[in-house]
């Protein structure tokens, strides 16, 4: 097995399956994670994997041998995660009850906690990842771009192809369902 | 004038343009209120960051591998030892299905002419659906089998040799992807999923370790039977059936 990226990618363009295999069991994890936070569905998550690594199988002989392989595969794997959201986009429905019903369990739980319970992790954890899973599909997209990809807000609408300011508002919803969720996690 | 939650936010992430900026800094220093929303998002935010992602399962790395594998253009992986290395069948159904699939779910989207139209090319194809009928049709009964047989097994708690289920869910997975990708490119939706949730359960079978620990078999059948995929297999597959039998008393002018 090759040790270093370069040396596999080097290897797997001229056709050696083996060293795309290290490659693969390298990074699919990591790409699994990133497409789970953009997506927030195992399934969704596990077919960004594998059109991913398809992708980058493809495009290898563009890969720049001085370049960073994971940087270069972390890229890909926004595009694709970018590319499912988009197209299953049109069969979003509507969220507006499953959000009403959140932010209630949300307000019933600020009455509950005392605040030394509040700052033990994986409570907090679970929570935040209840506010992730409360998100629509675009609001989750835009606000991980946003949050955790660090693209601007002009990106972001081109990306997901939505309107000038639908891509914002969807940033704004979703930090308030953050707030919501995690305000009584933190001391004011 | 206070700032606004979204104000907020858009100084959070230096989304702001030169004017708005400037008077969102300065208000903030000369407002504690409004600072005492902004450090309370902040933290809000932090928190977020806190969070890890979701971690893949348990072996995901030889699940993702199995499963792109199967799919990496065959050039690449020298079509030749693919095709020594295949059994001949395998080789056989593949270029079959590619040849005429598409024709055959094609077909089924467009409405059948009323009478029997009888030019050369027309028997071909019907011939040729014949085939495929019958090609899915077996594909569909051998995985069913493979399926029922993990399904079946004794419970036990040791580790599982399943080896034999390995090897046919390994030579299935080909053809069933051909199958699936003709599914979806001809907008048999229905077919495209059932084979895509084979796909998935044959890429486990065919990626576990053999033996197999007791939880991760268990795993594989909760799979299988979560999804009721044996019953939909079973469906699908009369439904070809049906299909062929009709096409044969077609051919026979029954
Ligand atoms: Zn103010």
């Amino acid at each position: 097995m090759p040790h270093t990226d370069a040396a596999a990618v080097a290897l797997a363009r001229d056709g050696d399956s083996e060293a795309f295999r290290a490659l693969v069991e390298r990074h699919s994890r990591a790409v699994y994670r990133l497409a789970h936070r953009m997506t927030g569905s195992p399934q969704d998550a596990e077919d960004v994997v594998q059109e991913t690594f398809l992708r980058a199988y493809r495009q290898l002989g563009r890969f720049e041998s001085r370049a960073n392989f994971s940087t270069w595969l972390h890229r890909i794997a926004v595009n694709c995660s970018i590319d499912l959201i988009r197209s299953r986009h049109h069969r979003e429905t509507s969220h507006d009850a499953a959000d009403l019903e959140f932010a209630d369990a949300a307000n019933d739980e600020r009455t509950e906690h005392s605040p030394e319970r509040l700052m033990l992790s994986t409570e907090v954890q679970d929570r935040v990842n209840t506010a992730m899973a409360s998100l629509s599909r675009m609001e989750r997209a835009a606000f991980v771009l946003r949050h955790f990809e660090g693209l601007s807000i002009d990106e972001i609408c081109q990306a997901l192809g939505m309107k000038a300011n639908a891509a914002k508002h969807s940033i704004f919803r979703a930090v308030r369902k953050m707030r919501v969720a995690l305000e009584p996690f933190v001391e004011s | 004038m206070h700032l606004t939650e979204d104000d907020l936010v858009l100084h959070y992430y230096g989304e702001m343009t030169g004017a708005d900026e400037a008077r969102a800094t300065g208000h903030l220093t000369a407002c504690a209120s409004c600072q005492a929303s902004y450090t309370q998002l902040q933290r809000v935010l932090a928190i977020v960051d806190t969070a890890p992602a979701v971690d893949a399962p348990t072996g995901f790395e030889r699940i993702a591998w199995a499963r792109l594998e199967a799919a990496l253009p065959a050039r690449r992986r020298g079509w030749l030892s693919w095709f020594v290395l295949s059994p001949a069948r395998l080789a056989w159904a593949a270029a079959l299905v590619v040849l005429v699939a598409a024709a055959f779910f094609a077909g089924r989207l467009l409405p059948r002419p009323a009478a029997p139209v009888t030019t050369a090319s027309t028997a071909a194809e019907k011939v040729r659906e014949r085939i495929l009928l019958v090609d899915l049709g077996d594909h569909l009964d051998r995985t069913q089998m493979v399926l029922v047989e993990l399904v079946s097994a004794d419970e036990g708690t040791g580790p599982v040799d399943i080896s034999t289920e390995q090897a046919r869910a390994q030579q299935l997975l080909a053809a069933n992807r051909l199958y699936r990708q003709t599914a979806v490119s001809t907008g048999d939706t229905a077919m495209a999923s059932v084979l895509d949730d084979l796909e998935r359960v044959l890429v486990d079978v065919a990626a576990s370790p053999s033996p197999v620990s007791q939880a991760d078999f268990d795993a594989v059948r909760r799979r299988i039977e979560s999804k009721g995929l044996l019953f939909k297999v079973r469906i699908v597959s009369s439904e070809v059936r049906e299909r062929q039998r009709a096409a044969v008393q077609q051919q026979k002018g029954i």
